[in-house]
């Protein structure tokens, strides 16, 4: 899609050629991406994909190789300040402030992003009245269930009004029941905002139940994109996600585990004994 | 399918890519903002303030008074040597403060903490800031209690409130400079059971190369020379001078001290997206 400076045609989301290389192998390969404003769009893969790399070159946190990323059709590289301020950012580590209040964790990204003074507390009080937080807000964030946890992070997220919302891995380490939560009240911010959406996740089940459009990354490409239903339509009747996914890398996302490095799992294992 | 219009305000581009002294404002508005957050922070967790007070209060009654007792380090004429000491105990724990900023924001960034701050429209130095003025508050408070312990002691410090501030202030600011230059070697080294081995590894020769302990008159030549590139010995000067009345050329210690620290943050702001590399 071509870029333009009206944002008419702009994509919410515009990877072209974008690489990342780290010392022993190519992270992300010549990926191409892009995604339409409004849309939830899900970026599938076993660890190591590539998937958490490609996201940290969206979010400024990494430079690419080579390629380009344009995020509302602003370039990430050469103006990182200004993609910075249409994102909100949910990393797969848990990043709220334990030592914060829930009330003090929201205004700080209030502030971050320029909320003016006067409108401020509202703001925050409504950010946490939205992820269902209002009785815990005065309370430090280190006595919060992993669910209450990750709903603090999008009412964070949310407090500057972001153009994408980017989410790594939101569910992992939660039980099912804090995931149906956390997935109702990502489900209520699209609706309620129409903001675009950009998640990963290991589970097809999620990708299946919540994405318009999904990419299955695998060893750093991206093998097909597609609705969920046209690619399950494309291998038959009964064909779920993950026949889709052995489809297309000759594997299931079981029997991967040496896809992942050593730090993925760590990482995983960190959160997922914090949200326990 | 037809994706929805975005409700959320539009970019107002002039407004980011303005004018320097806009620039300018809103990284003091950063600052400001991460200072904020700091001193929450400390306000939630006081337990440390207190057991922190600990091992400067031994230095001083065990080591200060055996010491002097002994004679041993020549002190200026009638200054006694745990009034000699309290300033340099002062500067020691503050060093053992800021030293671990580096550590800390290794654990921030695997916490995934750093990782979001550093994607909101905040500029690094901000970060490094707000993280260098935790440290010179914690600091602060610190020096405080040291001086209440050495008065207690016997030990009579200036009466003029404006040299307390001001020794106060010189603490602050030395505590600055040791945190962002521990948070620089956290941005080279990005590991943190490596960086704890260098952070004791650096700690303790910081500690005894510079001026907190003896005068540099008695050190052997070549230890002489590392204390003068030492910025720990210009803080512990300034203390001193300003505290109990040694003599010290003031300016020029403070010229060192606000030098090195506005360096060490642009070198701890250049290198901290390598924190943000894995």
């Amino acid at each position: 899609m071509t870029q333009t400076t009206d944002g008419v045609l702009t994509q919410a989301v515009e990877c072209v050629d974008l690489s990342y290389e780290f010392a022993t192998h190519l992270a992300v390969d010549h990926v191409n991406l892009s995604i339409a404003p409004g849309e939830m769009y899900g970026l599938l893969g076993p660890n190591g994909a590539g998937k958490t790399t490609t996201i940290r070159m969206l979010t400024t946190l990494l430079t690419p190789a080579t390629g380009s990323v344009r995020v509302f059709g602003i370039d990430a590289t050469a103006r990182p300040m200004l993609v910075r301020r249409v994102i909100g950012y949910v990393p797969q580590a848990l990043s709220a402030d334990a030592n914060l209040t829930g009330v003090e964790n929201v205004e700080l990204f209030a502030r971050l992003f320029d909320v003016p003074r006067r409108s401020r507390k509202q703001r925050v009080a409504d950010a946490l009245d939205a992820m269902g937080l209002t009785e815990a807000a005065g309370r430090l964030a280190g006595t919060y269930s992993g669910g209450m946890l990750r709903r603090l992070e999008l009412a964070q997220s949310l407090i500057s009004a972001p153009r994408l919302l980017v989410l790594d891995e939101p569910t992992v380490g939660l039980d099912p029941i804090a995931r149906g939560v956390v997935w109702e009240y990502i489900a209520k911010l699209r609706a309620e905002h129409q903001m675009t959406v950009l998640m990963t996740t290991h589970y097809m089940d999620e990708a299946n139940d919540y994405c318009d459009r999904i990419s299955l990354m695998h060893r750093g490409k991206i093998r097909v994109t597609g609705t969920p239903a046209s690619l399950r339509a494309g291998l038959g009747e009964s064909a779920t996600l993950d026949d889709v996914f052995r489809h297309y890398t000759g594997d299931t996302l079981d029997k991967l585990p040496e896809e992942g490095d050593m730090r993925d799992a760590r990482r995983a294992r960190r959160t997922a004994s914090r949200l326990g | 399918m037809t994706p929805a219009v975005p409700a959320a305000p539009p970019v107002d581009l002039a407004e980011i890519s303005g004018n320097p002294l806009a620039e300018f404002i809103r990284l003091l508005n950063r600052v400001a903002t991460l200072c904020w957050v700091e001193l929450r922070k400390i306000r939630h967790d006081r337990t440390e303030l207190y057991t922190r007070a600990v091992q400067p209060a031994l230095w001083l009654l065990i080591y200060g008074e055996v010491f002097t007792r002994v004679h041993a380090i020549p002190t200026p004429p009638g200054v006694s040597y745990l009034a000699y000491l309290s300033p340099g105990i002062m500067a020691q724990s503050a060093l053992f403060i800021s030293i671990f900023y580096g550590i800390q924001i290794i654990w921030e960034r695997d916490a995934g903490v750093l990782t979001k701050l550093m994607v909101t429209p905040t500029p690094r130095s901000a970060l490094i800031t707000g993280k260098a003025f935790a440290s010179g508050v914690r600091s602060v408070i610190q020096g405080v209690v040291v001086l209440i312990i050495a008065v207690l002691l016997g030990v009579t410090f200036t009466d003029n409130p404006l040299k307390i501030i001001a020794a106060l202030i010189v603490l602050a600011v030395g505590s600055a400079f040791f945190s962002c230059l521990s948070m620089s070697l956290a941005g080279l080294v990005v590991a943190r059971d490596r960086l704890m081995g260098i952070g004791q590894a650096i700690t303790m020769p910081l500690f005894f190369s510079s001026s907190a302990l003896y005068p540099t008159k008695i050190m052997p030549g070549w230890l002489q020379v590392i204390s003068k590139i030492n910025p720990l010995s210009y803080e512990v000067e300034a203390l001193r001078g300003l505290l109990i009345g040694t003599q010290t050329t003031l300016w020029l210690d403070t010229v060192v001290l606000v030098g090195a620290t506005i360096a060490a943050i642009i070198c701890a702001s250049l290198l901290l997206p390598r924190l943000a590399n894995r």
